[in-house]
């Protein structure tokens, strides 16, 4: 077997590249340089770790949810806690990754898009602990459905722009976060929050997150002694499933789950799941799966997670859907509200709205396996910030 | 195949039209507009006035959900547009109905790469050509992914203007310069579309900075921000070929309520531009 290298000249099999306005061209340039760099570099390497490990908590735990295991009644189900890691999500691995690249550039600006707001939380931490200045774009819509992360990002110190064009989600908050830096170029330092957008950011947000990915590797064996069956996470951009697939690609005998969000149904229109239901196309400078209409425009998305409510993916999941090394499946918005309460009730534990569609997927997962077998579950945030969301929801008011 | 060759060999209106100009001692006044804003056959009526105003080239901006080069003038503009129901198709067709009225004008078509590659580069350029479309103006195909673009482009006869920023640097200016045709559009500063107040000293020496590198192989065009005579003036001593007007038009269009009053203001606006043009 041919072990598994890309991305290849900046694409991983025809996705990705760098579809960018000629103004970004010079700052890609210097980023992909910085980045090739630094990546190598063992100070770099070292004071990367040590925010790691130190200020945000790593590595995080991999827990055995026995009464979870119990409830779905098969393979043992093992949960990747990055609900503990600082910032309540997975996010922290790559916003402490890129901030750090961005002072060693010597930039003073940095600026993000974030859709449930976990992103600009990240960014906005290691924003402030490196001693830069921080504004986060976030879709009017979602920052009215995550107040609370909103208000977190201020107290952070970081300047919050509701944007109100387009479908005022995250697509558009990429958009104006890519405005901007066309705009201000030359001091700023874009943070873009999952495995999408031109090259590098898709292949160097991959790296940061592998470490998800490394520690399910060590840890398993650990317990274990050997790899586990199946690994499950969700997939809206795709950072958090990269991460804990990529070490384990060239592994063939586990088998990769991707779940995307189906909200309330393919059939509906509705939902978000791109890779299941989109076509290829270009958007925010790569070439990727996209929802779009037979026109080319992209489509408005639905999920009742913010956070996954996206018409592309990752360019490096596209190029996993065709080689068909990842199987991407489904989770509608209820199968979702009912996985996060199943894990609140069963294991005490609150998972953001994101996670739980891979919890959902896991357990039906995990029912059709052996009780011999196990499975290993991104736990990708915890779900304090969706507790309102849960209630509307719950009480049956849906946006 | 042996269509498009044909098609191909004829004069390109964008060459014929710039050196044209240059007997005349005259410079190129490009307008833009978003085709479908705010609705088809008002865009139609529009594009006449802007020609028969003095416009020399036009701009065709097809609606695209997420344009991420053009500020917020465009930006809503192109959104209530596409809210109207505008396809990159009807936007063709009006292009052939320009077309026939303005045989000699050279139409080019704005948009972003998606619109192309969903229907397949040929494809579209194909139907581009018949409805007698010269050239493509995509902002995000950067020469690092335009192999497959400008192949198509070629063979078809296509005009491929490419874009470059004040902190584009030579070597890339000479590349880009050996595979633009028609025009190079020199973005006037780092940001996106929409007017300014005035422009700071690094757009007139990026301005002269292109022009030095690229001479006369190819006409040099300047856009993004520029609304008024003084604007366009300063651009020219700068070494530009053409001015590129977007917003201000687009601003006039959402302005300007009545029909009427809107085609007799740009035809005289125009007119104003064009004379600082000559």
């Amino acid at each position: 077997m041919k072990k598994y290298k890309f991305p290849f000249n900046g694409k991983f099999g025809n996705f990705g590249g760098k579809y960018i306005p000629e103004t970004l061209v010079p700052a890609i340039e210097e980023l992909e340089e910085s980045y090739k760099k630094f990546r190598k570099d063992l100070d770099f390497q070292k004071e990367l770790k040590d925010y790691l490990e130190n200020y945000a908590g790593r590595p995080t735990p991999i827990y055995l949810a026995k009464n979870l295991t119990k409830y779905a009644g098969g393979a043992k189900i093992y949960l990747k806690r990055e609900d503990l890691l600082h910032g309540g999500a997975h996010k922290t691995n790559n916003t402490l990754g890129q901030c750090l690249l961005a002072k060693k550039m010597g930039k003073k600006r940095i600026i993000a898009e974030t859709g449930a707001g976990q992103h600009g939380v990240g960014t906005a931490l290691a924003s402030a602990v490196l001693g830069l200045e921080c504004e986060i774009y976030m879709g009017l819509k979602d920052t009215e459905r995550q107040k609370l992360n909103v208000f977190r990002m201020k107290l952070l110190g970081s300047k919050v722009h509701s944007v109100k064009s387009g479908t005022q989600t995250l697509k558009d908050a990429i958009n104006e976060a890519l405005r901007d830096w066309i705009t201000n170029v030359e001091n700023t330092y874009y943070v873009i929050g999952s495995v999408v957008g031109p090259h590098p950011y898709p292949m160097m947000v991959r790296d940061f997150q592998s470490i998800i990915g490394k520690e399910i590797k060590k840890q398993i064996r650990k317990i274990t002694g050997t790899l586990p069956n199946a690994i499950v996470a969700c997939v809206g951009g795709g950072s958090n499933a990269i991460g804990s697939f990529y070490p384990f690609i060239d592994d063939q005998e586990v088998s990769l789950y991707g779940i995307e969000a189906e909200g309330s149904g393919i059939k509906t229109g509705k939902h978000s799941a791109t890779l299941s239901a989109g076509s290829t196309g270009i958007l925010h400078g790569m070439q990727t799966y996209l929802l779009q209409d037979e026109m080319g425009q992209i489509t408005p998305t639905h999920s009742i997670s913010a956070g996954l409510d996206y018409p592309g993916v990752g360019p490096e999941h596209s190029f996993l859907k065709e080689i068909k090394r990842v199987h991407y499946k489904l989770c509608t918005d209820d199968d979702a509200i009912k996985a996060f309460m199943i894990l609140s009730e069963k294991e005490g534990i609150i998972p953001a709205l994101e996670s739980a569609h891979a919890i959902s997927y896991g357990i039906k997962l995990a029912k059709k396996m052996k009780k011999s077998e196990t499975i290993v579950i991104t736990l990708s945030g915890r779900g304090d910030k969706d507790v309102e969301v849960v209630q509307n929801y719950l009480n049956g008011i849906r946006d | 195949m042996h269509k498009s060759k044909s098609i191909s060999s004829k004069e390109n209106r964008i060459d014929s039209k710039f050196n044209e100009l240059k007997s005349k001692n005259q410079k190129a006044l490009i307008c833009y507009v978003v085709a479908g804003y705010p609705d088809i056959k008002t865009s139609e009526n529009i594009i006449a006035s802007l020609i028969n105003g003095g416009a020399d080239i036009i701009e065709i901006g097809i609606p695209f959900s997420d344009p991420i080069a053009d500020g917020p003038t465009i930006q809503d503009a192109i959104q209530s547009s596409l809210i109207s129901g505008t396809t990159p198709y009807m936007c063709l067709e009006l292009a052939s109905r320009i077309r026939k009225t303005f045989p000699n004008t050279p139409l080019i078509i704005m948009t972003y790469s998606n619109i192309l590659y969903r229907k397949g580069y040929f494809q579209f350029a194909e139907k581009a050509k018949e409805s007698g479309i010269d050239g493509f103006i995509i902002p995000d195909i950067p020469v690092e992914e335009s192999k497959e673009y400008l192949n198509t482009m070629q063979n078809i006869g296509m005009s491929t203007i490419f874009l470059v920023s004040p902190n584009t640097s030579e070597k890339r200016l000479k590349r880009i310069s050996r595979i633009c045709t028609g025009f190079l559009y020199a973005i006037s500063v780092y940001g996106t579309t929409g007017e300014r107040k005035g422009f700071d000293e690094y757009t007139i020496e990026s301005i002269k900075r292109v022009k030095n590198v690229i001479a006369d192989k190819i006409p040099l065009a300047v856009g993004f921000g520029i609304s008024n005579s003084q604007h366009i003036k300063y651009m020219i001593d700068a070494g530009a070929d053409a001015v590129i007007i977007g917003s201000a038009i687009v601003k006039k269009i959402k302005e300007i309520e009545t029909n009427e009053l809107l085609y007799n203001s740009l035809n005289r606006f125009i007119g104003e531009l064009k004379s600082s043009c000559k």
